[in-house]
């Protein structure tokens, strides 16, 4: 018992440092300890651990969550659903020419626009190193496309300032997979289907968006009738 | 010189099983039927075959073969049993891998179970010389999963519209999302001779047409017929008694017939 206080004690203190050092301030005028405080405390260490440290968008831990959240949604809702991975395309370039501070500015500024990009209802995620995840509610394929073009050519035109007076420009690759309306996907098959994707567009050159065909779930009118165009002509024979 | 080597670099290495996943597209197609009754096949023909239950809890395999099992992939999963101690020995002379419930808690998989399956799969490669997974109905995840822990991917439809609707949208995504450049097609409760062929024609062109365009250029995808099963009564009668066809009443055309896709697979 005795031991345990400090204890406490030392982590409070380091959670208040960390939101500190995040620039979060606790709401003023509340009395410290108090049930109101310790709530404002949780709140803002549970959202500062849901979102990536340099580009403040979700985490890949967030971005998980919520993506099994919508995998349960789609199974349920039948609705259409997008998941976009997108790549900064030679970024390692970047780092080495420029330094790993300008490679850093270069992430930052491809997270606002990917931001911008999207309906607040959509997620966008930093995945990993140069590596976003975006997930799109309700997205019918035709509209999955536009958006994913729209983002692809909006990072293209937006010139990254990585020192006074100098800018590079960044582009990236984008794949995409949407949610099989019908079936109870998994999260991990899903991003592997996007990642899968976006492999195919850095393959065919970068800077491009390459989608999963949402058709290749469905089987199309012209599809059936052409297989049981054999029943007919087999009678026949 | 490098030619008097391989023979001994070959034994060296131990000899793994050839993974074949059996699928459907549709249910009640007899998919669990030809796996069991193939496997007992093999089993004739000196095979050592394992028939893995990758329908996770939800296979037949137990109802078809009569078995009861204490216990299952569930329990090696959980770390309750060793895996040597859930196969049990069918009737027809081969191994079977019950998954028992509860391994796919609302069929969902998880990262978890994906890796054991893997390392299953991998861990038994060198005890048989087939591994067949009979895997689940549909196109759901679970499915897709279970058949991309094979090799050479089996599917059994019947004439029936439904079943070659289900069989084509099932080719057409593992053409897609796993590649697939050849699969095999067993057509199942045929009303006559020469269907089943007529059948993977059509097929084939529907292929040709429509999933072709949605591969790589210059990517191909080959159905093979491995062989078309008859629709015979006799069939009815020992799924009733659940007995394997090949062993009651070998005779019998739908069990010459499994008897031939053994042959063929092997050839």
């Amino acid at each position: 018992m005795s031991l345990k206080v400090p204890t406490d004690a030392l982590e409070l203190q380091t959670a208040l440092q960390l939101l500190a050092q995040a620039g979060r301030d606790l709401p003023a005028g509340v009395e410290p300890g108090s049930a109101q405080w310790m709530q404002a405390l949780i709140d803002n260490l549970c959202d500062l651990s849901s979102r990536d440290a340099l580009t403040g968008l979700a985490n890949r831990r967030q971005f998980e969550v919520t993506l099994s959240r919508e995998v349960d949604r789609v199974a349920r809702s039948g609705e259409p659903a997008l998941v976009l991975m997108a790549d900064i395309d030679n970024f390692k370039i970047v780092n080495d020419n420029h330094g790993h501070p300008a490679g850093d500015q270069v992430i930052k500024s491809v997270a606002a626009t990917l931001l911008e990009c999207v309906r607040p209802m959509d997620t966008v995620a930093r995945f990993g190193g140069e590596e976003f995840m975006i997930i799109l509610p309700n997205c019918p394929p035709a509209f999955g496309h536009v958006v994913a073009e729209r983002i692809r050519a909006q990072i293209e035109r937006q010139p990254v300032a990585v020192a006074p007076g100098h800018d590079v420009s960044a582009t990236i690759s984008i794949g995409g997979a949407f949610a099989p309306p019908w079936v109870r996907s998994s999260p991990l098959i899903w991003v592997e289907r996007a990642d899968r994707q976006l492999y195919r567009a850095k393959t065919a050159g970068r800077n491009r968006v390459c989608l999963e065909h949402a058709e290749v779930y469905q089987v199309s009118a012209e599809e059936k009738s052409m297989l049981f165009g054999l029943h007919s002509s087999q009678e026949i024979e | 010189m490098t030619e008097r080597k391989e023979p001994s670099a070959r034994a060296a290495a131990p000899r793994l099983a050839r993974t074949l996943a059996v699928t459907s597209g549709k249910g009640g197609v007899g998919k669990t039927l030809v796996s069991a009754n193939l496997a007992a096949s093999l089993a004739r023909r000196g095979q050592r075959v394992l028939v893995l239950d990758a329908d996770l809890g939800l296979a037949n395999l137990d109802v078809v073969l009569n078995l009861h099992s204490k216990v299952t992939l569930h329990d090696v999963f959980n770390g309750k049993a060793e895996l040597e101690s859930a196969i049990l020995s069918a009737p027809g002379g081969f191994s079977v891998l019950l998954a028992g419930s509860g391994l796919v808690e609302y069929s969902r998989l998880t990262n978890d179970v994906r890796e054991q399956l893997l390392g299953i799969v991998e861990k038994l490669k060198p005890h048989f010389d087939f591994i067949l997974l009979d895997t689940g109905a549909g196109i759901s995840d679970v499915v897709l999963f279970a058949v991309s822990l094979a090799s050479e991917v089996l599917v059994v439809a019947t004439p029936e519209p439904t079943s070659l609707t289900d069989a084509y949208a099932t080719i057409k995504v593992l053409a897609t999302q796993q590649d697939r450049r050849l699969i095999k097609l067993v057509v199942n409760q045929i009303a006559r001779a020469g269907e089943g062929r007529a059948i993977r024609g059509q097929l084939q062109q529907v292929i040709d047409r429509y999933v072709l365009p949605a591969l790589p250029t210059g990517a191909s995808l080959k159905l093979e017929l491995l062989g078309e099963v008859l629709s015979d009564p006799a069939v009815r009668e020992a799924v009733l008694k659940r007995q394997l066809i090949v062993e009651a009443m070998p005779g019998c055309p739908a069990a010459v017939a499994i008897g031939a896709l053994a042959a063929r697979l092997l050839a």
